[in-house]
């Protein structure tokens, strides 16, 4: 199996990489939207700002939607489920795929932001082949300051100050905001159920 | 609910942990890569490596260090010591760090806090605090502790927050190695003035003394070395007694 990720050129990739290949999957470094051709799943990982995403230019934006449309598995980490959204107030002039309702918000309240460490994983009442056979409440590894609403394909929900979206699902797209490579045997366990969509096994 | 983070810090010099380490059934006793592999099985929720290494050879062991280290970790890693510039941060996260921890350099030159958090983000970048009782309040120190500067704890790790940093980590040079427990005063002063998280480091002795921390330190991570070398489940005996306490702990893992 093949794993399109995305390389934004700015962040740490060797994380990402390291859990991919944890979990038997090659990994392609894609810079250009080229890079898609052929792969089984596309990876979009995400640290820095929501502007970062503007860096990978129209023809990234279109390529992706058009491979989710044609059914391509999609996984958005951290920045990149934002991404899935309609945009942030982190960077109000740069518009978000769309894929998903709603726009993410900066978090506030009596807690420090950003929010940095392990916090639990509520799952939703939905199915999700995301998290298949991880129980609800375990822990996950975050570090965002900005967070996604809850909306209809919400499939866990985190509280800092407010509950917002640790992770959607909407069909073949996934979308989470904590870390899998940081986050131990669970999101160990959430990449191979990602790469089981990818293998066609569900 | 956020949990309250436990760190352990390795003491790396030339490729090796120098602090004395009782863990048994290492096959190598002192290798950074055995032990964060026993500490993560132990449900460390972080690691940190600190080079104490002063030369080249040394430094180029350490980035040997953070792959094996990092090879066979899936939890956050940071690496401190000797980061000086752009180029030493890159080739620390090149290597497999999540952070890096700067602590003289940024000092020297804080625009490098703004600088790498532009690239990597400020989730990547570590700001360390060597603090100090003194006539003047907190006083800061350089070079591991060795050079005062014209700075002050809680203001410094006000200005580093504004400039970009993405957490401090706050040392007690006072409590240092005594396992006489964490500066909740201190911790609890910087804590309260910075909006990103502190993490305590610096006198842990006892189970007790990260309660404390936690609690009157508004800590939101502790930081320690030997008290996790003391037994084989000191990490997972150390959470049992802080939830049992009532602080939010990871225990799942």
């Amino acid at each position: 199996m093949t794993v399109a990720l995305v390389d934004y050129g700015a962040g740490n990739l060797t994380s990402v990489i390291k859990a991919l290949h944890a979990v038997g999957a090659d990994v392609r470094l894609v810079a250009g939207v080229d890079g898609l051709a052929g792969a089984d799943a596309l990876v979009i990982p995400g640290v820095g700002n929501f502007a970062a995403t503007a860096s990978l230019g129209p023809e990234w934006r279109s390529a992706v939607l058009a491979a989710i449309d044609r059914g391509l598995p999609t996984l958005g980490i951290c920045l990149g489920m934002q991404w899935l959204f309609e945009g942030s107030a982190e960077a109000p002039e740069t518009p978000g795929l769309g894929l998903i309702a709603g726009r993410c918000f900066r978090l506030e309240g009596d807690v420090k932001v950003p929010h940095v460490g392990w916090n639990n994983l509520d799952r939703a009442t939905r199915p999700s082949r995301l998290f298949e056979g991880i129980d609800s409440g375990a822990s996950a590894y975050f570090t965002h300051s900005y967070a996604a609403p809850l909306v209809d394909d919400t499939a866990a929900t985190t509280t800092h100050a407010v509950p917002f979206s640790a992770a959607v699902e909407r069909g073949r797209v996934f979308g989470a905001q904590f870390h899998p490579e940081k986050s131990g045997a669970t999101g160990l366990k959430m990449l191979t159920n990602f790469m089981r969509v990818a293998s066609g096994a569900h | 609910m956020l949990a309250k983070r436990l760190i352990a810090c390795l003491d790396v010099r030339d490729g090796a942990v120098v602090k004395g380490i009782n863990f048994e059934g290492l096959r190598k006793a002192g290798d950074p890569a055995e032990l964060a592999a026993r500490y993560n099985e132990e449900g460390i929720d972080e690691l940190t490596v600190l080079d104490v290494t002063a030369t080249i050879e040394g430094r180029r062991a350490l980035l040997d260090t953070i792959r094996a280290v990092s090879q066979r970790l899936f939890i956050p890693l940071a690496v401190g010591g000797g980061i000086r510039s752009m180029d030493d941060a890159r080739a620390v996260i090149d290597a497999g760090a999540d952070k890096v921890s700067l602590n003289s350099a940024a000092l020297a030159d804080p625009t490098l806090i703004t600088a790498l958090a532009r690239i990597y983000g400020s989730q990547a970048v570590l700001v360390a605090i060597d603090a100090k009782r003194g006539a003047d309040g907190f006083e800061v120190f350089a070079r591991s502790g060795t050079t005062r500067v014209t700075r002050e704890a809680v203001a410094w790790a006000r200005e580093a927050a504004d400039r970009g940093a993405g957490e401090i980590l706050l040392t007690s040079i006072d409590r240092d190695g005594t396992r006489a427990g964490f500066d909740c005063e201190l911790t609890a002063a910087v804590s309260a003035a910075v909006p990103i998280p502190v993490i305590a480091s610096g006198g842990a002795g006892t189970p007790e003394h990260f309660a404390d921390v936690f609690s009157a330190g508004r800590a939101d991570a502790a930081l320690a070395a030997s008290i996790f070398h003391f037994s084989e489940h000191a990490v997972r005996d150390l959470k049992q007694f802080l939830a049992s306490r009532g602080v939010p702990m990871r225990l799942d893992w």
